[in-house]
């Protein structure tokens, strides 16, 4: 079948990462997409790098947000109270 | 706690679930607020606004999204209101039209070009493998955080939700009120400007 699977460049691949990943691509795409990385080193070393960039990004921990803000509407919680 | 278990300690003034809301969802929440507004203490006024909000309307909501969606939408209409009374062009295109914009994943220079003879577009310099052992380290991160606050608003917040946070494409997407192909351009951008602040830090002491 590898005939009739479409030829990508390196630049239309990184193009299709995020819906490769998400797995949005249509199946002939897909097709394409993992042709193209069995092949070719510099977009299999691409598409790990994104999988590492998803990794670190994951391991941050989310932003506070400060405590005077959070008292605020404690406050008002307390005001609402009543029902 | 399921939505169910949270709204019925809310309408029961249940404070520790009200201070445990927040602090799940503050982040997230002033992150998408500073996608209309301009400043992050009108940010956190919505914010603040918004929670009110929440009281007031819980003991009428009716449960037909998920509560964090409805929280959200809360979210929203303030922000976009505080928006538009600030004069802030609110850049609806950023949700509604991403991909008008072209902008390269990679930067063209490092492929070849297109009218090469044998390998148009394919890699001129290719991504080397990164140190695996540096992936982790604090200083990485603080890499990464900072190339998360260097991006367009609405990018960073559909990053913020979905990596960070680790929220569905559903749960973004309902959040943000954004189709789900215009979500997934928002995280593509995003995630491919980290990755390269990642590669140049990475690679700059080899």
């Amino acid at each position: 079948m590898s005939a009739t699977i479409e030829q990508l460049s390196c630049q239309e691949l990184v193009e299709l990462v995020t819906d490769y990943l998400e797995g949005a691509l249509p199946q002939g795409e897909r097709a394409s997409f993992e042709h193209h990385i069995d092949g070719c080193r510099g977009c299999r070393d691409y598409v790990r790098q994104m999988r590492q960039t998803i990794e670190v990004t994951g391991s941050l921990t989310p932003a506070d947000v400060g405590p005077e803000a959070e008292a605020a509407l404690l406050a008002a919680f307390r005001d609402w109270k009543p029902r | 706690m399921d939505d169910a278990a949270v709204i019925a300690a809310l309408r029961a003034r249940d404070e520790r679930v009200f201070a445990e809301l927040m602090r799940m969802y503050n982040a997230s929440l002033l992150r998408v607020a500073l996608i209309y507004v301009a400043t992050r203490s009108v940010a956190e006024d919505v914010v603040q606004e918004t929670w009110i909000g929440v009281l007031n309307g819980i003991d009428r909501f009716e449960g037909r999204s998920s509560l964090k969606t409805w929280i959200f939408r809360i979210l929203t209409n303030i922000a976009k209101t505080r928006g538009q009374r600030e004069g802030r062009t609110v850049p609806f295109s950023a949700l509604e039209r991403p991909g008008a914009v072209p902008e390269a994943a990679v930067d063209a220079d490092r492929f070849l070009p297109p009218d090469h003879e044998r390998w148009p577009g394919h890699w001129a310099s290719k991504p080397e493998p990164w140190p695996e052992e540096r992936l982790l380290a604090a200083e990485t991160r603080g890499v990464v955080e900072r190339a998360i606050e260097d991006l367009p608003p609405a990018q960073r917040a559909v990053i913020s939700l979905r990596d960070v946070e680790g929220w569905s494409s559903e749960e973004t997407r309902n959040a943000l009120g954004v189709s789900e192909t215009n979500q997934r351009v928002l995280l593509h951008r995003a995630r491919s400007k980290v990755r390269q602040a990642l590669e140049d830090y990475l690679m700059e002491a080899q």
